[in-house]
């Protein structure tokens, strides 16, 4: 009978699934946990995983929600000024300071949100930017942010008034900790009911509404849920780098994400995690020999992405696999 | 009055003149922008780097071709970059629809807007490192060294007519789109492209052909501001947020719609900076959000 074959068919592919994504887990678990001991600078690595999450918290808007936001360095260096505020000015713990840095980002996202989704497509993009660029101009004259040079010297404190963050190990696990609380956030919401509508949004706005879905109520829960997730990256390398600056919050930096997510594959779990990985490696090992030809090289890769390799690095392997059968499709 | 506010009135002038310059290159660049988005539905985020492109061919005219032909004595005067650089950008935007762009209109439209910003990115980062960040001075032709008195204030030469010139390529625009023939094609093309190519309109060729004149439009406006900003690779990029906000508030529908809302953003910014000079950089985006709210299709914009 049809029907039981398409169920069985149905629960194999769920099967499948699981199995690929607890393997990319695993791998992914044992991968932050060994690589500082591989004599990888913790520094790096801490950048990695930060700006890994920003890619990912982005990816849930534009791969899942198929909203594409120009603006999400706004939330990025605003978490990170308001969490270098706390700490360094009112004396905030770490844990306070992240929270207060995250939270904001959520309410400006909020704001955002608000103004945004009231237009689609491309003016949803320029709409954002434009959002953006205006909270940087307000950065940029504030005084507490102390304009170009930044807010400098956030003390990096303790965990629970237990763990002494200034130890560059220490600080390694708990960024990669909460890397891991985001990323997890990010795969449940992906692979819950919220979700689904998410992406029937994105294949199929016009059929959504007609079911009866609010839609852009769901666009601005996901769009807080970014911004906020997004804050959390921008906070949590506020306190490793002990600095928020404007840079952090400029549109280079909303492109930036947009590139690592897209190099990495638009729409997959862990493909913002690679792209991360490879556009912070490649601007780390860069920018010594070849100085501005950085930004060439990136605009090299936007464009070659979006010409000839629109599904990314894990989205071409997990077609690769498909075809040769190593997992099913 | 204005001694109560203590603003004096050549202040407000002054301001006010700076705001309709501004005013005039949201126009030029947002009408590109708009007529771009008519045909192509795609946002061209190479404008900035375009308009950039623009003011370096002026510039290098002026200074650098000449010993790089082996003729010191040789410059391209203004009047020849006016022509020639549009020229130049313009071809340079044709090669890049036909060999990029033309590819991406079956695809979801972001992607255009993604591969332009790319370009954006590698122009700016090549003129970044050919000529560093900080800016050159472009020099003033002599014509329009002085000023002209007008009683009440002294208006430079050189500002009246980048004014005057971008209102007459605004309108010269909007004049072919409008009224003529070869506008009714386009207009056509922008409403149901595959119905006009059934008439035998060679719709690809116009599409091509109307990037070119978007991106034409921009270097015209780069080449005009060449002499009243310090020419830098950084010039272009922070002025096309700004456009894009202009673009959002006025909408794409009309191209009327463009060049008012351009030239009255610009005015309130110089307003701005006289009252509440703080603002200045952000009272673009507070109106966008504003008109967002009240109007989201955008002040001349047509609801999709």
């Amino acid at each position: 009978m049809p029907g039981v074959s398409r169920s069985r068919r149905n629960r194999a592919h769920g099967a499948s699934l699981v199995s690929k994504t607890a393997i990319g887990f695993a791998v992914l678990v044992i991968a932050g946990v060994i690589a500082p001991m591989l004599g990888i600078y913790p520094t790096f690595l801490m950048k990695c995983w930060c700006l890994a999450l920003f890619a990912c918290a982005f990816n849930l808007l534009l791969g899942y929600t198929g909203l594409l936001s120009f603006g999400h360095a706004a939330f990025f260096g605003a978490a990170g000024y308001i969490t270098g505020h706390a700490i360094k000015m009112w004396g905030c713990s770490f844990e306070i300071g992240i929270l207060a840095g995250t939270a904001f980002a959520a309410v400006l996202g909020w704001a955002f949100g608000v103004v945004a989704i009231r237009r689609a497509g491309i003016y949803f993009a320029m709409i954002t930017l434009a959002l953006a660029q205006m909270i940087y101009f307000v950065w940029l004259q504030m005084p507490f942010t102390g304009g170009e040079d930044g807010l400098q010297g956030v003390p990096r404190g303790t965990l629970f008034g237990v763990i002494d963050l200034s130890d560059n190990m220490n600080l390694y696990y708990v960024v990669f900790a909460i890397f891991l609380c985001g990323f997890f956030l990010i795969y449940r919401t992906i692979n819950s009911p919220f979700g689904q509508v998410l992406k029937a949004i994105r294949e199929n706005e016009p059929r959504a509404i007609s079911l009866g879905y609010d839609v852009d109520k769901y666009k601005l829960v996901a769009f807080v849920l970014s911004a906020a997730l997004s804050g959390l990256a921008g906070a949590t390398k506020t306190v490793v780098f002990q600095l928020a600056s404007l840079t952090d919050a400029h549109w280079h930096t909303s492109g930036e994400v947009v590139l690592m997510t897209l190099l990495g594959g638009l729409g997959t779990v862990f493909g913002p995690v690679v792209g991360a990985f490879v556009i912070v490696g490649l601007q780390n090992q860069l920018a010594d020999k070849v100085g501005s030809w950085v930004q060439v090289i990136m605009g090299l890769i936007f464009v070659v992405c979006v010409l000839a390799f629109r599904r990314g690095i894990v989205g071409e392997l997990l077609a690769f696999a498909r075809k040769t059968g190593i997992v099913k499709a | 009055m204005f001694e109560l506010l203590g603003i004096t009135p050549q202040a407000l002038y002054g301001q006010l003149l700076i705001g309709l310059i501004n005013g005039s290159f949201y126009a030029v660049l947002s009408l590109g922008l708009a007529v771009i988005f008519g045909l192509l539905n795609i946002i061209n985020f190479a404008h900035g780097a375009q308009y950039m492109m623009g003011a370096f061919i002026a510039w290098l005219g002026l200074t650098q071709v000449g010993p790089w032909i082996g003729d010191p004595e040789f410059h391209l005067n203004y009047w020849a970059a006016l022509v020639i650089a549009p020229l130049l950008v313009g071809a340079f935007g044709m090669i890049i629809e036909r060999t990029m762009l033309a590819r991406l209109y079956r695809l979801d439209h972001l992607y255009g807007l993604l591969l332009t910003f790319g370009i954006a990115l590698i122009i700016e980062g090549l003129f970044r490192y050919a000529y560093g960040v900080s800016g050159q001075q472009y020099e003033l032709p002599e014509v329009f060294q002085g000023a002209f008195d007008l009683g009440f204030m002294h208006l430079p030469k050189y500002r009246a007519w980048v004014i005057c010139a971008s209102l007459t390529v605004c309108f010269a625009t909007w004049y072919v789109i409008e009224r003529t023939k070869l506008g009714s094609y386009l207009r056509a093309g922008t409403e149901n492209p595959r119905l006009t190519q059934a008439f035998g309109v060679n719709v690809p060729l116009m599409i091509t052909l109307t990037y070119g004149f978007g991106v034409a439009l921009a270097a015209f406006a780069g080449v005009l501001a060449a002499p009243i900003f310090t020419v830098s690779p950084l010039m272009g990029a922070d002025l096309i947020i700004v456009v894009f906000a202009v673009v959002v508030i006025g909408g794409m529908g009309s191209i009327l719609g463009s060049i008012i809302t351009g030239l009255g953003l610009g005015l309130i910014q110089g307003l701005t900076k006289v009252f509440y000079p703080e603002a200045s950089a952000v009272v673009i985006f507070v109106i966008m959000v504003i008109v967002l709210l009240v109007r989201p299709a955008g002040l001349f914009g047509r609801e999709k």
